[in-house]
């Protein structure tokens, strides 16, 4: 008990003297996530809002397909990334192998459904409400679109949260990926299950804290900015 | 929320704006129907619809609850495709209803003519000027700046006695104003038939009275108005011509005052009389 009490107090130490070693790793997660979830949204937006509104052959089975790869396991995605990324994988050649770029495009893979999915089903509800309305004003269905996605901004914000709080927590991908290289690729989750195993538990407890108060801000964030948004555009 | 504005009248009888957002503009009345008929899950709801709009006299669709009027409405708008018969606009009968294709020429045309407002309006969640600036940009050429539109929707607030709200949020005004915003929205568009599916269903007596002068003034623009009511109170202050429907049939169309004055039908007796419900 007095050991996890030193490790504890230990942890608050490295925390409140900014320890060099805690802050690369916070800062190399934030850049890995924070890009990964930038470019899912970029591309799951306007994939899940088409999916809303489109009427395709198909279509049905990729909208199960992509309720389905919301539970995607990381590891799962890890391995098949590394296989893609592997010197001997399709896109060896591009050496992006125990990369924080080869970390980005595992954690693409992974938020990208749940992004995906979240808008969709956003979009769909949004469309029934705004379906009559837009056909009479006469707006095709990509202004439609994008009508819809600018009007869904506030739940969509939350859909991109979520996206975040899955590529910042999760570790078996970054970890297949990465490497869990000191200094390279070493991020929050992969540093934790490392110094825990190694030990030094006052670095895992320090970074535990961190991800747990960004995880904790992030959905604080979520429910204020959802309150907020209905008070002030109804 | 915000309080009802009364000087709605007033303002809405301003002279239209000078500069059109499209340059030739060709009329597409008269609306024919012929033989219209719409099903939905094997239930023929809407029956054999034959009549003809014609610019000018307001005309009033009325009929019990269930008896096809809003989606008569629907039907003429182009928001709903007919399962049977014809629908053209100016003699291009058979040609089919525009669509929500805004691409090809012909369909689009005719529905940048038109505008509808819903017994409750769907507004977007950004600012009361830009609901209207949305509307139309959809519609504008590329010779009409960004300025003119704004202008224009500038000027349709102060027609509807928005003016003071536009830069507030279209979702947080009160339900008579929203319903203002609707018609702004739609008058701006100058279109030649505006069609409204009771307008003032969900509004109390003031606001009731503010939209029925804000049509009052759009009619007198120019604008074909259709609309449906299930007020006979309203229908009589308003109404020109009456189309009178009665489970997905039209049973009357007859001048205002034949109509309320000498009905044909039993139908449209009991329904005068109040006694017909459904």
């Amino acid at each position: 008990m007095n050991e996890i009490l030193a490790a504890f107090w230990h942890a608050l130490g490295l925390l409140a003297g900014g320890d060099p070693e805690l802050l690369e790793i916070v800062g190399l997660t934030l850049r890995v996530s924070l890009t990964a979830v930038a470019l899912a949204a970029a591309l799951a937006l306007p994939l899940g809002g088409a999916l809303a509104l489109f009427r395709f052959p198909g279509r049905g089975a990729l909208v199960v397909l992509l309720n389905a790869l919301m539970g995607l396991p990381p590891v799962v995605v890890g391995l098949g990334v590394y296989l893609l990324l592997s010197r001997s994988g399709p896109l060896g050649g591009l050496g992006l192998l125990f990369t924080p770029t080869g970390m980005i495009v595992a954690q693409v893979v992974l938020v990208l459904p749940i992004v995906a999915a979240l808008a969709r089903q956003v979009v769909e509800d949004l469309w029934v409400e705004y379906e009559e309305q837009l056909r009479s004003l006469g707006a095709g269905p990509g202004r439609a679109l994008w009508t819809l996605l600018w009007d869904g901004r506030h739940s969509l914000f939350t859909a991109v949260l979520a996206g975040f709080g899955r590529a910042s927590a999760e570790v078996g991908a970054v970890l297949i990926v990465g490497g869990n290289i000191a200094h390279v690729t070493r991020v929050m989750t992969t540093a934790i299950a490392l110094e825990t195993s190694r030990g030094d538990l006052a670095l895992a407890l320090g970074l535990g804290m961190v991800l747990v108060t960004l995880s904790v801000a992030v959905n604080g964030a979520a429910f204020f900015l959802r309150d907020w948004s209905r008070l002030r555009h109804g | 929320m915000g309080e009802e504005r009364n000087d709605m009248v007033e303002t809405a009888l301003e002279p239209a704006p000078t500069f059109r957002l499209e340059e030739a503009r060709h009329a597409i009345l008269p609306l024919v129907l012929r033989g219209v008929c719409f099903e939905a899950d094997g239930q023929r709801l809407i029956d054999g619809l034959s009549f003809q709009l014609r610019a000018g006299p307001r005309t009033m669709v009325l009929g019990p609850n269930g008896s096809g009027k809003s989606l008569t409405l629907r039907l003429c708008h182009g928001l709903l495709d007919p399962s049977a018969g014809t629908l053209g606009w100016h003699g291009s009968e058979g040609e089919g209803v525009p669509g929500d294709q805004g691409g090809n020429g012909g369909a689009a045309q005719v529905r940048a003519r038109q505008a509808m407002v819903f017994q409750r309006p769907v507004l977007l969640r950004r600012s009361v000027l830009d609901n209207v600036t949305y509307a139309l940009s959809l519609r504008r050429n590329a010779k009409v700046s960004r300025e003119m539109i704004r202008i224009r929707a500038q000027q349709a607030l102060e027609r509807t006695g928005l003016a003071e709200l536009a830069h507030r949020q279209a979702r947080v005004l009160s339900g008579g104003e929203q319903q203002r915003l609707a018609l702004a929205r739609a008058w701006a568009t100058e279109p030649e038939v505006l069609f409204l599916d009771e307008p003032t269903a969900n509004l109390d007596p003031a606001a009731s009275r503010a939209v029925e002068g804000i049509i009052a003034a759009i009619h007198a623009g120019g604008t074909k108005i259709v609309m449906t009511t299930h007020d006979l109170g309203q229908a009589r202050r308003m109404a020109d011509e009456v189309l009178f429907m009665h489970r997905g049939r039209l049973l009357e169309a007859a001048p205002a005052d034949s109509f309320f004055n000498a009905p044909h039908s039993p139908e449209a007796r009991a329904f005068l009389a109040g006694e017909l419900l459904w």
